[in-house]
């Protein structure tokens, strides 16, 4: 797993490569976290268009920062989310909760 | 009992960094399988948050306790692959409890508490027995 982020007009752009399980889940929510803190940007994009693998820790990953988002009063965006990302979301009956976009 | 085409037991330390190592070996030993791109993402889903729940909860993540976790995975002539994962930790106090939607233990590592519940979706069958110092989950899936 890979976390590369970037401030883009105005917007933290997270992108996450690779797989996120539980051992990788710990470090990229600490960093995200972490930056929204310090940047305070207007909306959170999670790239997950190449998330090779997600698990229920993925899904736990993206509730939390929907959760935390939420309590900044900031937008969190789903980026071109792939199929095994959604199939995640979609049995905790989240893949309409959460605005994705594909670009 | 079916006839068995191939089988695996691998025994490793309950260490994070080994469910991804659980889910290389799983798809190392489904390879020659015919096995579709869909049924090998599900069958690494479940095998990662089985083994996930016996690191993170069978061993409440204690790294240095020198906790193992057995997987076990055997393919059948009628190509049903068997999955089954044991840890010797804690053990699970109300399985059923742990089977629904959303319950979780862990609040605070921000479990989803959705592994059982998305193994029961992605298997055939599921069975899981547990008892302190002992849990194992057995999990079938016709291929």
């Amino acid at each position: 797993m890979k976390l590369i982020t970037a401030i883009k007009d105005g917007d933290l752009l997270a992108r996450l490569t690779g797989d996120i399980d539980h051992h990788s889940a710990a470090g990229i929510r600490e960093e995200i976290d972490r930056l929204l803190e310090k940047e305070r940007p207007a909306r959170l994009l999670l790239d997950l268009g190449e998330t090779d693998f997600m698990d229920s820790s993925g899904l736990g990953l993206i509730l939390g920062r929907k959760r935390k988002t939420e309590e900044m009063g900031i937008g969190l965006i789903l980026i071109n989310p792939t199929e095994g990302c959604l199939k995640i979301l979609h049995l905790a009956g989240m893949e309409n909760q959460i605005e994705t976009k594909y670009v | 009992m079916k006839e068995i085409i191939n089988s695996a037991r691998v025994r490793f330390p309950a260490l994070s960094r080994n469910e991804s190592f659980a889910r290389t070996l799983t798809a190392g030993f489904l390879m020659h399988l015919e096995v579709t791109p869909s049924q090998l993402a599900d069958i690494k889903t479940v095998v990662s948050e089985a083994v996930t729940n016996a690191i993170v909860h069978g061993y409440r993540g204690e790294e240095d306790k020198k906790g193992e976790v057995l997987l076990e995975l055997c393919f059948y002539r009628n190509r049903v692959l068997l999955i089954r994962v044991t840890d010797h930790g804690r053990g699970i106090e109300n399985v059923e409890k742990a089977m629904e939607p959303f319950y979780t233990t862990d609040r605070e590592g921000e479990r989803s508490g959705m592994g059982l519940p998305i193994i029961r979706a992605f298997c055939d069958s599921v069975r899981l027995v547990s008892r302190p110092g002992f849990t194992r989950i057995t999990m079938k899936k016709k291929l």
